[in-house]
Protein backbone atom coordinates (compact mmCIF):
# COMPACT_ATOMS: atom_id res chain seq x y z
CA UNK A 1 0.00 0.00 0.00
CA UNK A 2 2.93 2.00 0.46
CA UNK A 3 5.41 1.44 -2.38
CA UNK A 4 4.07 4.41 -4.79
CA UNK A 5 6.89 6.38 -3.58
CA UNK A 6 9.51 5.94 -6.63
CA UNK A 7 12.40 9.13 -5.28
CA UNK A 8 15.35 6.90 -4.55
CA UNK A 9 14.09 3.61 -5.67
CA UNK A 10 16.21 2.23 -8.16
CA UNK A 11 15.29 0.40 -11.32
CA UNK A 12 17.03 -3.20 -11.99
CA UNK A 13 18.23 -3.56 -15.84
CA UNK A 14 21.39 -3.14 -18.13
CA UNK A 15 21.82 0.24 -20.38
CA UNK A 16 24.31 3.07 -21.19
CA UNK A 17 22.75 5.32 -18.33
CA UNK A 18 22.88 2.86 -15.97
CA UNK A 19 26.49 2.04 -16.45
CA UNK A 20 27.75 5.90 -16.77
CA UNK A 21 29.48 6.92 -13.29
CA UNK A 22 27.35 8.69 -11.04
CA UNK A 23 29.55 11.50 -10.94
CA UNK A 24 28.56 12.52 -14.67
CA UNK A 25 24.59 12.03 -13.70
CA UNK A 26 24.80 13.93 -11.29
CA UNK A 27 26.35 16.98 -12.71
CA UNK A 28 24.49 16.09 -16.23
CA UNK A 29 20.77 16.65 -13.94
CA UNK A 30 22.23 19.84 -12.44
CA UNK A 31 23.16 21.12 -16.01
CA UNK A 32 19.54 19.57 -16.96
CA UNK A 33 17.75 21.62 -14.32
CA UNK A 34 20.13 24.18 -15.29
CA UNK A 35 18.60 24.54 -19.03
CA UNK A 36 15.22 24.26 -18.01
CA UNK A 37 15.83 27.36 -16.24
CA UNK A 38 17.99 29.16 -19.12
CA UNK A 39 15.57 28.28 -22.19
CA UNK A 40 12.88 30.79 -22.10
CA UNK A 41 10.39 30.29 -24.72
CA UNK A 42 9.19 27.01 -26.59
CA UNK A 43 11.83 26.19 -29.03
CA UNK A 44 14.16 25.59 -25.38
CA UNK A 45 11.30 23.53 -24.09
CA UNK A 46 10.97 21.12 -27.13
CA UNK A 47 14.83 20.55 -27.59
CA UNK A 48 14.62 20.24 -23.40
CA UNK A 49 11.80 17.32 -23.80
CA UNK A 50 13.58 15.95 -26.74
CA UNK A 51 16.80 15.18 -24.74
CA UNK A 52 14.94 13.91 -21.89
CA UNK A 53 13.12 11.76 -24.33
CA UNK A 54 16.25 10.60 -25.88
CA UNK A 55 17.87 9.93 -22.35
CA UNK A 56 14.55 8.14 -21.04
CA UNK A 57 14.75 5.78 -24.06
CA UNK A 58 18.14 5.45 -23.45
CA UNK A 59 17.71 4.38 -19.98
CA UNK A 60 15.43 1.39 -21.15
CA UNK A 61 13.12 2.23 -17.77
CA UNK A 62 9.58 1.64 -18.89
CA UNK A 63 8.19 5.55 -18.86
CA UNK A 64 5.14 4.95 -16.11
CA UNK A 65 8.50 4.47 -13.55
CA UNK A 66 9.04 8.19 -14.22
CA UNK A 67 5.37 9.22 -13.63
CA UNK A 68 5.33 7.69 -10.79
CA UNK A 69 7.46 10.29 -9.15
CA UNK A 70 4.85 13.25 -10.47
CA UNK A 71 1.94 11.65 -8.35
CA UNK A 72 4.00 13.24 -5.36
CA UNK A 73 4.36 16.95 -6.71
CA UNK A 74 0.75 16.96 -7.94
CA UNK A 75 -0.83 19.03 -5.27
CA UNK A 76 2.50 21.41 -6.16
CA UNK A 77 2.09 21.40 -9.34
CA UNK A 78 -1.57 22.40 -9.15
CA UNK A 79 -0.34 25.31 -7.17
CA UNK A 80 2.04 26.76 -8.59
CA UNK A 81 0.12 27.00 -12.02
CA UNK A 82 -2.88 28.28 -10.38
CA UNK A 83 -1.14 30.99 -9.12
CA UNK A 84 0.97 31.78 -12.33
CA UNK A 85 -2.44 31.58 -14.05
CA UNK A 86 -4.30 33.98 -12.09
CA UNK A 87 -1.69 36.44 -10.80
CA UNK A 88 0.62 37.04 -13.43
CA UNK A 89 -0.58 40.84 -14.32
CA UNK A 90 -0.56 41.71 -18.73
CA UNK A 91 -3.06 41.75 -21.15
CA UNK A 92 -6.06 40.05 -19.94
CA UNK A 93 -7.69 37.00 -21.64
CA UNK A 94 -10.91 36.07 -20.00
CA UNK A 95 -12.50 37.46 -16.73
CA UNK A 96 -14.20 35.05 -14.37
CA UNK A 97 -15.75 36.74 -11.21
CA UNK A 98 -12.81 38.59 -9.30
CA UNK A 99 -10.02 36.44 -11.32
CA UNK A 100 -8.29 37.32 -14.74
CA UNK A 101 -6.27 35.29 -16.39
CA UNK A 102 -3.49 37.15 -18.62
CA UNK A 103 -1.41 36.21 -21.78
CA UNK A 104 1.27 36.57 -19.93
CA UNK A 105 -0.46 34.42 -16.89
CA UNK A 106 -1.16 31.71 -19.16
CA UNK A 107 2.14 31.59 -21.01
CA UNK A 108 3.79 31.54 -17.10
CA UNK A 109 1.77 28.99 -15.69
CA UNK A 110 2.28 26.49 -19.13
CA UNK A 111 5.75 26.60 -18.89
CA UNK A 112 6.01 26.45 -14.80
CA UNK A 113 3.89 23.17 -15.70
CA UNK A 114 6.89 21.93 -18.35
CA UNK A 115 9.67 23.21 -16.08
CA UNK A 116 8.66 21.57 -13.30
CA UNK A 117 7.27 17.91 -14.52
CA UNK A 118 10.74 17.90 -16.47
CA UNK A 119 12.80 18.79 -13.58
CA UNK A 120 11.33 15.65 -11.62
CA UNK A 121 11.27 13.00 -14.39
CA UNK A 122 14.72 14.51 -15.13
CA UNK A 123 16.14 13.87 -11.44
CA UNK A 124 13.95 10.65 -11.34
CA UNK A 125 16.24 9.18 -14.30
CA UNK A 126 19.44 9.84 -12.19
CA UNK A 127 17.48 8.13 -9.02
CA UNK A 128 15.93 5.29 -11.38
CA UNK A 129 19.58 4.33 -12.88
CA UNK A 130 21.87 4.82 -9.85
CA UNK A 131 22.12 2.83 -6.69
CA UNK A 132 21.88 4.81 -3.57
CA UNK A 133 25.50 3.81 -3.16
CA UNK A 134 26.62 5.10 -6.43
CA UNK A 135 24.89 8.09 -6.44
CA UNK A 136 26.33 8.68 -2.56
CA UNK A 137 29.78 7.49 -3.71
CA UNK A 138 29.60 10.22 -6.69
CA UNK A 139 28.29 12.99 -4.15
CA UNK A 140 31.38 11.75 -1.88
CA UNK A 141 33.72 12.52 -4.87
CA UNK A 142 32.42 15.50 -6.16
CA UNK A 143 32.17 17.40 -3.00
CA UNK A 144 35.87 16.17 -2.17
CA UNK A 145 37.35 19.61 -2.39
CA UNK A 146 34.71 21.03 0.60
CA UNK A 147 36.97 18.88 2.28
CA UNK A 148 39.84 21.28 2.70
CA UNK A 149 37.60 23.54 4.35
CA UNK A 150 36.27 20.65 6.94
CA UNK A 151 33.50 20.02 5.92
CA UNK A 152 32.66 16.01 6.99
CA UNK A 153 32.37 15.20 3.95
CA UNK A 154 32.70 11.32 3.85
CA UNK A 155 30.39 11.91 7.37
CA UNK A 156 27.23 13.45 5.04
CA UNK A 157 27.68 11.13 2.85
CA UNK A 158 27.77 7.82 4.82
CA UNK A 159 24.51 9.48 6.83
CA UNK A 160 22.90 9.97 3.51
CA UNK A 161 23.11 5.99 2.40
CA UNK A 162 22.24 4.94 5.06
CA UNK A 163 19.22 7.11 5.67
CA UNK A 164 18.27 5.89 1.23
CA UNK A 165 19.07 2.34 2.25
CA UNK A 166 16.39 3.07 5.20
CA UNK A 167 13.86 4.44 3.53
CA UNK A 168 12.45 0.79 1.79
CA UNK A 169 13.21 -1.05 5.04
CA UNK A 170 11.09 1.59 7.22
CA UNK A 171 8.65 1.71 4.59
CA UNK A 172 8.00 -2.87 4.47
CA UNK A 173 7.99 -2.15 8.48
CA UNK A 174 5.32 0.42 8.08
CA UNK A 175 3.25 -1.99 6.05
CA UNK A 176 3.67 -4.78 8.68
CA UNK A 177 2.61 -2.97 11.43
CA UNK A 178 0.09 -1.25 9.64
CA UNK A 179 -1.24 -4.61 8.24
CA UNK A 180 -0.96 -6.37 12.41
CA UNK A 181 -2.72 -3.51 13.64
CA UNK A 182 -5.52 -3.75 11.20
CA UNK A 183 -5.75 -7.74 12.27
CA UNK A 184 -6.15 -5.88 15.51
CA UNK A 185 -9.48 -3.99 14.28
CA UNK A 186 -7.47 -0.63 13.85
CA UNK A 187 -9.09 1.78 11.07
CA UNK A 188 -6.62 3.75 9.67
CA UNK A 189 -9.32 5.44 6.68
CA UNK A 190 -12.49 6.48 8.28
CA UNK A 191 -13.22 9.35 10.58
CA UNK A 192 -12.13 12.91 10.22
CA UNK A 193 -9.02 14.13 10.96
CA UNK A 194 -8.31 14.25 14.34
CA UNK A 195 -9.42 10.89 14.92
CA UNK A 196 -7.09 9.79 11.66
CA UNK A 197 -4.20 11.62 13.44
CA UNK A 198 -5.36 9.29 16.89
CA UNK A 199 -5.31 6.09 14.68
CA UNK A 200 -1.78 6.75 13.73
CA UNK A 201 -0.12 6.12 17.34
CA UNK A 202 -0.36 2.96 17.32
CA UNK A 203 1.80 2.85 13.93
CA UNK A 204 3.86 5.38 14.76
CA UNK A 205 5.23 4.60 18.08
CA UNK A 206 6.30 0.72 17.15
CA UNK A 207 7.81 2.54 14.08
CA UNK A 208 10.05 4.61 16.04
CA UNK A 209 10.65 1.85 18.56
CA UNK A 210 12.08 -0.22 15.38
CA UNK A 211 13.30 2.65 13.89
CA UNK A 212 15.68 3.25 16.95
CA UNK A 213 16.57 -0.76 17.37
CA UNK A 214 17.81 -0.86 13.89
CA UNK A 215 19.51 2.16 14.26
CA UNK A 216 21.14 0.69 17.26
CA UNK A 217 21.86 -2.33 15.78
CA UNK A 218 23.54 -0.99 12.87
CA UNK A 219 26.14 1.55 15.37
CA UNK A 220 26.96 -1.49 16.81
CA UNK A 221 28.18 -3.46 13.70
CA UNK A 222 29.95 -0.72 12.61
CA UNK A 223 31.74 -0.54 15.53
CA UNK A 224 32.14 -4.07 15.81
CA UNK A 225 33.95 -3.48 12.73
CA UNK A 226 35.89 -0.81 13.73
CA UNK A 227 34.49 1.74 11.55
CA UNK A 228 35.93 5.02 12.02
CA UNK A 229 34.87 8.01 9.86
CA UNK A 230 36.39 8.79 6.52
CA UNK A 231 40.28 9.27 7.29
CA UNK A 232 42.26 6.91 4.96
CA UNK A 233 39.47 4.51 4.36
CA UNK A 234 40.09 2.95 0.57
CA UNK A 235 36.82 1.75 -1.35
CA UNK A 236 36.51 -1.55 -2.46
CA UNK A 237 35.30 -0.46 -6.01
CA UNK A 238 37.10 2.89 -6.32
CA UNK A 239 34.97 5.33 -8.67
CA UNK A 240 37.03 6.10 -12.32
CA UNK A 241 36.39 7.84 -15.58
CA UNK A 242 35.93 5.82 -18.37
CA UNK A 243 35.83 7.29 -22.32
CA UNK A 244 32.18 6.92 -22.75
CA UNK A 245 31.72 9.03 -18.66
CA UNK A 246 33.91 11.81 -20.84
CA UNK A 247 31.79 11.19 -23.95
CA UNK A 248 28.15 11.89 -21.73
CA UNK A 249 29.73 15.24 -20.16
CA UNK A 250 30.48 16.39 -23.81
CA UNK A 251 27.14 15.82 -24.59
CA UNK A 252 25.45 17.32 -21.85
CA UNK A 253 27.29 20.26 -21.91
CA UNK A 254 26.63 20.31 -25.69
CA UNK A 255 23.00 20.39 -25.08
CA UNK A 256 23.12 23.12 -22.84
CA UNK A 257 25.14 25.38 -25.30
CA UNK A 258 23.08 24.21 -28.43
CA UNK A 259 19.80 24.57 -26.53
CA UNK A 260 20.86 27.52 -25.50
CA UNK A 261 21.86 29.08 -28.74
CA UNK A 262 19.26 27.56 -31.12
CA UNK A 263 15.99 28.82 -29.04
CA UNK A 264 17.99 32.39 -28.48
CA UNK A 265 18.23 32.51 -32.47
CA UNK A 266 14.99 30.71 -33.38
CA UNK A 267 12.35 31.78 -31.17
CA UNK A 268 9.02 29.79 -32.53
CA UNK A 269 6.39 32.29 -32.39
CA UNK A 270 4.35 32.58 -29.10
CA UNK B 1 -18.10 -22.24 10.36
CA UNK B 2 -14.91 -22.66 7.98
CA UNK B 3 -12.72 -20.88 5.71
CA UNK B 4 -12.73 -22.13 2.10
CA UNK B 5 -10.34 -21.02 -0.27
CA UNK B 6 -10.96 -21.58 -4.00
CA UNK B 7 -8.10 -21.62 -6.59
CA UNK B 8 -6.14 -18.52 -5.19
CA UNK B 9 -3.53 -16.89 -7.11
CA UNK B 10 -1.36 -13.83 -5.79
CA UNK B 11 1.31 -12.15 -7.79
CA UNK B 12 3.66 -9.69 -6.04
CA UNK B 13 4.37 -6.32 -7.78
CA UNK B 14 2.26 -7.18 -10.41
CA UNK B 15 2.88 -4.88 -13.28
CA UNK B 16 6.70 -4.92 -12.50
CA UNK B 17 10.22 -6.11 -13.56
CA UNK B 18 10.02 -7.86 -9.80
CA UNK B 19 6.49 -9.50 -10.61
CA UNK B 20 6.65 -13.00 -8.55
CA UNK B 21 3.79 -15.35 -7.58
CA UNK B 22 3.50 -16.03 -4.34
CA UNK B 23 0.56 -18.59 -4.28
CA UNK B 24 -0.39 -20.75 -7.30
CA UNK B 25 -3.72 -22.20 -7.54
CA UNK B 26 -4.41 -22.89 -3.34
CA UNK B 27 -7.84 -24.75 -2.93
CA UNK B 28 -8.27 -25.61 0.78
CA UNK B 29 -11.06 -26.14 3.45
CA UNK B 30 -9.89 -25.26 7.10
CA UNK B 31 -13.32 -27.11 9.48
CA UNK B 32 -14.17 -25.58 12.63
CA UNK B 33 -12.00 -26.91 15.66
CA UNK B 34 -8.94 -28.57 13.69
CA UNK B 35 -4.99 -27.59 14.89
CA UNK B 36 -3.07 -27.34 11.50
CA UNK B 37 0.54 -27.09 11.05
CA UNK B 38 1.67 -25.24 8.17
CA UNK B 39 4.81 -25.75 6.95
CA UNK B 40 7.27 -24.55 4.61
CA UNK B 41 10.65 -23.32 3.49
CA UNK B 42 11.26 -19.32 3.79
CA UNK B 43 9.79 -18.11 0.48
CA UNK B 44 7.57 -20.40 0.03
CA UNK B 45 4.46 -18.38 0.55
CA UNK B 46 3.23 -19.51 4.23
CA UNK B 47 3.28 -15.90 5.44
CA UNK B 48 1.16 -14.66 2.02
CA UNK B 49 -0.97 -17.58 2.77
CA UNK B 50 -2.66 -16.50 6.35
CA UNK B 51 -2.95 -12.97 5.28
CA UNK B 52 -5.39 -14.10 2.85
CA UNK B 53 -7.42 -15.45 6.21
CA UNK B 54 -8.57 -12.58 7.35
CA UNK B 55 -8.87 -10.04 4.24
CA UNK B 56 -5.85 -8.62 4.87
CA UNK B 57 -4.56 -9.18 1.41
CA UNK B 58 -6.76 -9.53 -1.68
CA UNK B 59 -6.41 -12.91 -4.28
CA UNK B 60 -5.23 -11.91 -7.47
CA UNK B 61 -7.53 -14.10 -8.85
CA UNK B 62 -9.69 -16.88 -6.81
CA UNK B 63 -12.28 -16.93 -3.94
CA UNK B 64 -11.79 -17.22 -0.19
CA UNK B 65 -15.28 -17.71 1.79
CA UNK B 66 -15.93 -17.44 5.52
CA UNK B 67 -18.99 -19.62 6.37
CA UNK B 68 -20.49 -19.88 3.05
CA UNK B 69 -20.10 -16.50 2.13
CA UNK B 70 -17.57 -14.75 -0.12
CA UNK B 71 -14.94 -12.21 1.93
CA UNK B 72 -14.89 -9.85 -0.82
CA UNK B 73 -18.85 -9.60 -1.24
CA UNK B 74 -19.59 -5.80 -1.16
CA UNK B 75 -21.68 -6.10 2.26
CA UNK B 76 -19.37 -8.51 3.68
CA UNK B 77 -18.21 -6.86 7.58
CA UNK B 78 -13.92 -7.58 6.75
CA UNK B 79 -13.78 -5.85 10.38
CA UNK B 80 -15.75 -8.94 11.72
CA UNK B 81 -13.78 -11.29 9.77
CA UNK B 82 -10.44 -9.84 11.37
CA UNK B 83 -12.14 -10.31 14.82
CA UNK B 84 -13.00 -13.63 14.10
CA UNK B 85 -10.00 -15.21 12.80
CA UNK B 86 -7.33 -13.91 14.97
CA UNK B 87 -3.83 -13.51 13.30
CA UNK B 88 -0.94 -13.07 15.34
CA UNK B 89 2.17 -11.87 13.07
CA UNK B 90 5.79 -12.76 13.02
CA UNK B 91 7.33 -11.10 16.15
CA UNK B 92 3.71 -9.49 17.35
CA UNK B 93 6.12 -7.87 19.91
CA UNK B 94 6.70 -5.09 17.70
CA UNK B 95 3.25 -4.08 17.35
CA UNK B 96 2.79 -2.82 21.07
CA UNK B 97 2.81 0.45 21.58
CA UNK B 98 1.00 1.54 24.85
CA UNK B 99 1.66 2.57 27.78
CA UNK B 100 0.74 -0.20 29.96
CA UNK B 101 0.34 -3.97 29.33
CA UNK B 102 -3.24 -4.04 29.96
CA UNK B 103 -3.96 -0.88 28.16
CA UNK B 104 -2.35 -2.32 25.24
CA UNK B 105 -4.15 -5.98 25.54
CA UNK B 106 -7.65 -3.58 25.71
CA UNK B 107 -6.44 -2.15 22.31
CA UNK B 108 -8.19 -4.90 20.35
CA UNK B 109 -11.48 -5.23 22.08
CA UNK B 110 -12.09 -1.34 22.27
CA UNK B 111 -11.65 -1.14 18.40
CA UNK B 112 -14.73 -3.80 18.02
CA UNK B 113 -16.60 -1.01 19.85
CA UNK B 114 -17.09 -3.12 22.97
CA UNK B 115 -17.68 -1.35 26.09
CA UNK B 116 -15.39 -0.56 28.60
CA UNK B 117 -16.06 -2.88 30.58
CA UNK B 118 -16.34 -5.75 28.55
CA UNK B 119 -12.97 -4.77 27.08
CA UNK B 120 -11.38 -4.71 30.53
CA UNK B 121 -12.82 -7.93 31.17
CA UNK B 122 -11.45 -9.77 27.83
CA UNK B 123 -7.97 -8.41 27.96
CA UNK B 124 -8.08 -9.98 31.98
CA UNK B 125 -8.97 -13.26 30.75
CA UNK B 126 -6.77 -12.88 27.72
CA UNK B 127 -3.47 -12.23 29.36
CA UNK B 128 -4.28 -15.02 31.68
CA UNK B 129 -4.87 -17.59 29.35
CA UNK B 130 -1.59 -16.69 28.11
CA UNK B 131 -0.12 -16.80 31.78
CA UNK B 132 1.03 -13.57 32.41
CA UNK B 133 0.76 -12.51 35.88
CA UNK B 134 -1.15 -9.54 37.47
CA UNK B 135 1.97 -7.69 38.40
CA UNK B 136 3.10 -7.36 35.05
CA UNK B 137 -0.28 -5.52 34.26
CA UNK B 138 0.96 -2.21 34.86
CA UNK B 139 4.23 -2.00 34.19
CA UNK B 140 5.57 -0.73 30.20
CA UNK B 141 5.35 -3.59 27.85
CA UNK B 142 8.96 -2.94 26.43
CA UNK B 143 10.17 -3.15 30.05
CA UNK B 144 9.03 -7.34 29.45
CA UNK B 145 11.39 -9.89 28.66
CA UNK B 146 11.26 -11.28 24.94
CA UNK B 147 9.15 -14.05 25.65
CA UNK B 148 6.68 -12.45 27.86
CA UNK B 149 6.10 -9.45 25.07
CA UNK B 150 5.40 -12.59 22.92
CA UNK B 151 2.49 -13.82 25.10
CA UNK B 152 1.26 -10.15 25.44
CA UNK B 153 0.81 -9.72 21.89
CA UNK B 154 -1.34 -12.78 21.43
CA UNK B 155 -2.61 -11.91 24.27
CA UNK B 156 -4.21 -8.95 22.08
CA UNK B 157 -5.29 -10.59 19.99
CA UNK B 158 -6.97 -13.20 21.76
CA UNK B 159 -8.85 -10.78 23.58
CA UNK B 160 -10.61 -10.01 20.92
CA UNK B 161 -12.21 -13.45 21.41
CA UNK B 162 -11.73 -14.91 17.85
CA UNK B 163 -12.80 -18.36 16.56
CA UNK B 164 -9.88 -18.76 14.78
CA UNK B 165 -6.18 -18.31 15.81
CA UNK B 166 -3.92 -18.29 13.39
CA UNK B 167 0.02 -17.73 14.45
CA UNK B 168 3.28 -17.23 12.20
CA UNK B 169 5.84 -18.40 13.43
CA UNK B 170 5.22 -17.89 17.18
CA UNK B 171 8.64 -19.18 18.34
CA UNK B 172 11.05 -17.45 16.36
CA UNK B 173 14.13 -16.12 17.79
CA UNK B 174 12.86 -17.60 21.24
CA UNK B 175 15.36 -19.93 23.27
CA UNK B 176 14.45 -23.22 23.73
CA UNK B 177 12.54 -22.90 27.02
CA UNK B 178 10.71 -20.06 25.75
CA UNK B 179 9.95 -22.11 22.64
CA UNK B 180 8.53 -24.77 24.95
CA UNK B 181 6.62 -22.86 26.85
CA UNK B 182 4.74 -20.85 23.76
CA UNK B 183 4.12 -23.66 22.06
CA UNK B 184 2.63 -25.40 25.79
CA UNK B 185 0.43 -22.72 26.36
CA UNK B 186 -0.97 -22.64 22.68
CA UNK B 187 -2.11 -26.51 23.02
CA UNK B 188 -3.53 -25.57 26.19
CA UNK B 189 -5.26 -22.63 24.93
CA UNK B 190 -6.72 -25.02 22.44
CA UNK B 191 -7.98 -27.96 24.91
CA UNK B 192 -9.62 -25.00 26.71
CA UNK B 193 -11.29 -23.41 23.96
CA UNK B 194 -11.74 -25.65 21.08
CA UNK B 195 -10.71 -22.90 18.70
CA UNK B 196 -9.62 -23.31 15.86
CA UNK B 197 -5.58 -23.15 15.31
CA UNK B 198 -3.27 -22.47 12.46
CA UNK B 199 0.40 -22.77 13.49
CA UNK B 200 2.84 -21.65 10.55
CA UNK B 201 6.43 -22.87 11.41
CA UNK B 202 8.95 -23.90 9.00
CA UNK B 203 10.38 -26.73 11.75
CA UNK B 204 8.23 -29.96 11.62
CA UNK B 205 9.52 -30.78 14.82
CA UNK B 206 8.40 -28.11 16.32
CA UNK B 207 4.25 -28.56 15.42
CA UNK B 208 4.62 -32.60 15.01
CA UNK B 209 3.59 -33.50 18.51
CA UNK B 210 0.93 -30.89 18.37
CA UNK B 211 -1.11 -30.40 15.25
CA UNK B 212 -3.58 -33.13 13.77
CA UNK B 213 -3.21 -32.09 9.91
CA UNK B 214 -0.12 -31.01 8.09
CA UNK B 215 -0.06 -28.52 5.32
CA UNK B 216 3.15 -28.39 3.13
CA UNK B 217 4.13 -25.65 1.09
CA UNK B 218 6.96 -25.14 -1.20
CA UNK B 219 6.94 -22.38 -4.10
CA UNK B 220 3.99 -21.19 -3.55
CA UNK B 221 1.97 -25.00 -3.93
CA UNK B 222 0.74 -26.56 -1.46
CA UNK B 223 2.90 -30.03 -1.52
CA UNK B 224 1.04 -32.14 1.09
CA UNK B 225 -2.05 -31.70 3.25
CA UNK B 226 -2.57 -34.81 5.42
CA UNK B 227 -2.26 -35.96 8.64
CA UNK B 228 1.13 -35.79 10.29
CA UNK B 229 2.33 -39.65 10.23
CA UNK B 230 1.17 -39.47 6.14
CA UNK B 231 3.20 -36.37 5.45
CA UNK B 232 6.13 -37.65 7.22
CA UNK B 233 6.21 -40.73 5.12
CA UNK B 234 7.17 -39.00 2.65
CA UNK B 235 10.20 -37.87 4.52
CA UNK B 236 12.82 -37.60 1.67
CA UNK B 237 10.78 -35.80 -0.75
CA UNK B 238 10.26 -33.68 2.30
CA UNK B 239 14.27 -33.30 2.44
CA UNK B 240 14.30 -31.95 -1.48
CA UNK B 241 12.77 -28.87 -0.83
CA UNK B 242 15.11 -28.17 2.49
CA UNK B 243 12.63 -29.12 5.01
CA UNK B 244 12.88 -32.25 7.60
CA UNK B 245 10.91 -34.85 9.23
CA UNK B 246 11.00 -35.12 13.12
CA UNK B 247 14.78 -36.88 13.96
CA UNK B 248 12.50 -39.61 15.35
CA UNK B 249 11.43 -40.64 11.86
CA UNK B 250 14.80 -40.76 10.52
CA UNK B 251 15.71 -43.36 13.44
CA UNK B 252 12.65 -45.30 13.05
CA UNK B 253 13.32 -45.71 9.01
CA UNK B 254 17.02 -46.77 10.03
CA UNK B 255 16.11 -48.70 12.16
CA UNK B 256 13.49 -50.57 9.93
CA UNK B 257 16.26 -50.78 6.88
CA UNK B 258 18.32 -52.65 9.70
CA UNK B 259 16.02 -55.34 10.00
CA UNK B 260 14.03 -54.61 13.37
CA UNK B 261 10.32 -54.24 13.30
CA UNK B 262 9.78 -50.73 14.49
CA UNK B 263 6.87 -48.76 14.07
CA UNK B 264 7.94 -46.09 11.86
CA UNK B 265 5.29 -44.02 11.77
CA UNK B 266 5.81 -42.78 15.28
CA UNK B 267 6.05 -39.27 16.74
CA UNK B 268 7.00 -38.50 19.85
CA UNK B 269 10.02 -39.82 21.29
CA UNK B 270 7.43 -41.75 23.79
CA UNK B 271 6.42 -43.06 20.76
CA UNK B 272 9.37 -44.15 19.30
CA UNK B 273 10.47 -45.72 22.71
CA UNK B 274 7.82 -47.74 23.01
CA UNK B 275 8.30 -49.11 19.57
CA UNK B 276 11.54 -49.61 19.93
CA UNK B 277 10.98 -51.65 22.94
CA UNK B 278 8.56 -53.68 21.96
CA UNK B 279 10.88 -54.57 18.75
CA UNK B 280 13.97 -55.54 20.65
CA UNK B 281 12.13 -57.73 23.59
Amino acid sequence: MLRDITLGQYYQTDSVIHRLDPRVKLVSTILYIVSLFLFKNVTGYVIAALFLAVVIKLSKVPFKFMVKGMKAILFLLFLTVVFNLFLTPGEPLVRIWKLTITDKGLQTAVFMAFRLSFLIIGSSVMTLTTTPNHLTDGLEKLMGPLKKIRVPVHEISMMMSIALRFIPILLEETDKIMKAQIARGADFESGNLIKKAKALVPLLVPLFISAFRRANDLAMAMEARCYRGGEHRTKMKPLHYEKRDFAAYAVAISYVVAGTVISRMIPLPF
Amino acid sequence: MAILLNHVNYIYGAGTAMETAALKDITLQIPDGQFIGLIGHTGSGKSTLVQHLNGLIKPTSGEIYFNGRDIYEDDFDRKELRSKVGLVFQYPEHQLFEVDVFSDVCFGPKNLGLSRKEAELRAYTALKQVGIADEYFYQSPFDLSGGQKRRVAIAGVLAMKPDMLVLDEPTAGLDPKGRDEILDQIAKLREETGMTIVLVSHSMEDVAKYVERIIVMNKGSILYDDEPRAVFAHYKELEEVGLAAPQVTYIMNRLREKGYDVDVDAITVKEAAASILNAVK
